[in-house]
């Protein structure tokens, strides 16, 4: 049995480092998620009102943000804007705003189809019964939309984490940077470190992930 | 803009972007079998192979792609596997690929009502017939639009092959970036290849959305 350099995680204080890398790239994705859910649902509200112009400009931005790997809307952000508009963003900051842009798409894209998704005949009824257009939102199409709504948003959680592993390529120290540097601070003592360091990172993102995505899978069943 | 410098390095972009394309249909090829052969393996409710295929599903949804990438090319050669980059690119992309397929391919024999099943048995198909004439052909139908936004997904993803040092679209335009600071070049260049790569993918989808969307019997 090879040394798998897991003992290089139990030297000072480098289990903590790992934890405070995967604490950094946790933190954008819930702040993004935070910023993301009311734009997106304002933004898919939005996209069900038929006026050409506002779908048109909608759509293109849904569009182009969907079509492009997140990668390439980080390096969009923190190098292009930066050297175009001349201002300095930090690698988190622009991380939050790509997520927060990303993360409204998906979102309104998700309320759109949740809001389109009721049937005409519930506001006919809702107006037949005499409820006004506010009460018909209160009472009968709001309670459906957010059923559907809350397992794809969390979801849209796990997603939001799963692609803030990709902040490394900007240059934040997050879980994955922070897993290098202790490699590479025990390369000597323990070549093998990157077997146990890269597994010990893998699984804590599958437990940063797997708990929200069974809750997930549990409210879709349970209200379908 | 410098158009001079665009036309300087179009052909290196031009090179990423075959690479990009060729990993990217070779991983989405292996996760297409992945994907099926676990489908199989679930809806035949095969023991224990069944729990190895659910645990090895739960385990590549809830992982991003770069730790992945970065497990199988930098941990796994310390106790004897080694892999070079692009393999390890379309392994890596067909493990996760693999899982995205399966769910699909279950959700789209699952819309298959039981009495088709049940009907090409009392009709004398034998199991193999039976998924090949009955099933499949209605499943794929229903699972095409999944199974686009799959191969899309899956080619957004190839994105973080540069990490694993592929010389791919972004490697290339970092690259750039940091050789000769013509920042908005390069990005330009970048967003136009990748929208020449996707755009085609995401119209065919649509296309075979609307197609094949009657395709579909007794449900």
């Amino acid at each position: 049995m090879p040394d798998l350099g897991l003992d290089v995680l139990l030297k000072g204080k480098n289990l903590i480092r790992l934890l405070g890398g995967l604490g950094i790239a946790l933190k954008i994705s819930l702040i993004s998620v935070a910023l993301c859910i009311p734009l997106g649902i304002l933004l898919g509200a939005l996209m069900t009102w038929k006026n050409p112009l506002c779908q048109m400009i909608l759509r293109l931005y849904l569009e182009f943000i969907r079509i492009m790997p997140q990668l390439v809307l980080l390096f969009l952000v923190y190098f292009g804007t930066t050297r175009a508009f001349g201002w300095n963003l930090s690698g988190e900051l622009s991380a939050v705003i790509v997520f927060t842009l990303w993360g409204t798409a998906e979102m309104s894209d998700l309320v759109r189809g949740a809001l389109e998704s009721i049937p005409v005949h519930q506001y006919e009824s809702a107006a037949a019964l005499g409820l006004t257009w506010p009460q018909t939102y209160r009472y009968i199409i709001l309670p459906q939309t957010v059923r559907r709504l809350i397992p794809l948003s969390i979801n849209l959680i796990t997603r939001m984490i799963k692609t803030t592993s990709l902040i490394v390529m900007i240059g934040v120290v997050e879980v994955l940077k922070v897993a290098q540097q202790i490699i590479e601070a025990n390369r000597t003592s323990s070549p093998n470190a990157a077997f146990g360091v890269y597994l010990v990172v893998f699984l804590l993102y599958f437990l940063a992930c797997w708990p929200i995505s069974l809750l997930a899978k549990y409210l879709e069943r349970k209200w379908r | 803009m410098s158009w001079e410098f665009i036309r300087t390095y179009l052909p290196l972009y031009q090179e990423a972007a075959l690479l990009t394309v060729r990993i990217g249909f070779a991983g989405i090829g292996v996760s297409i079998v992945v994907g099926l052969l676990c489908m199989l393996v679930q809806h035949y409710r095969t023991p224990v192979l069944r729990w190895i295929v659910g645990a090895y599903i739960e385990v590549s949804r809830n992982t991003p792609l770069l730790i992945q990438l970065f497990f199988i090319y930098y941990g796994l050669p310390k106790i004897g596997i080694m892999t070079d980059a692009a393999t390890c690119g379309v392994f890596g992309l067909a493990f996760l690929g693999g899982s995205y397929m399966a769910e699909t391919f279950r959700s789209g024999i699952e819309s298959i009502a039981p009495i088709q099943e049940e009907s090409a048995y009392s009709l004398g198909l034998t199991r193999f017939q039976t998924m090949r004439y009955v099933i499949l052909p209605q499943a794929f139908s229903v699972s095409v639009p999944a199974f686009m936004a799959n191969v899309i997904f899956l080619l957004k993803e190839t994105s973080v092959f540069s990490a694993i040092s592929l010389m791919d679209l972004m490697f290339t335009a970092k690259d750039l970036i940091g050789l000769y600071a013509k920042t908005t070049e390069s990005l330009f260049l970048l967003v136009v290849f990748y929208l020449l790569i996707l755009l085609p993918v995401s119209l065919l989808g649509r296309l075979l959305e609307r197609r094949l969307r009657y395709a579909g019997f007794g449900s």
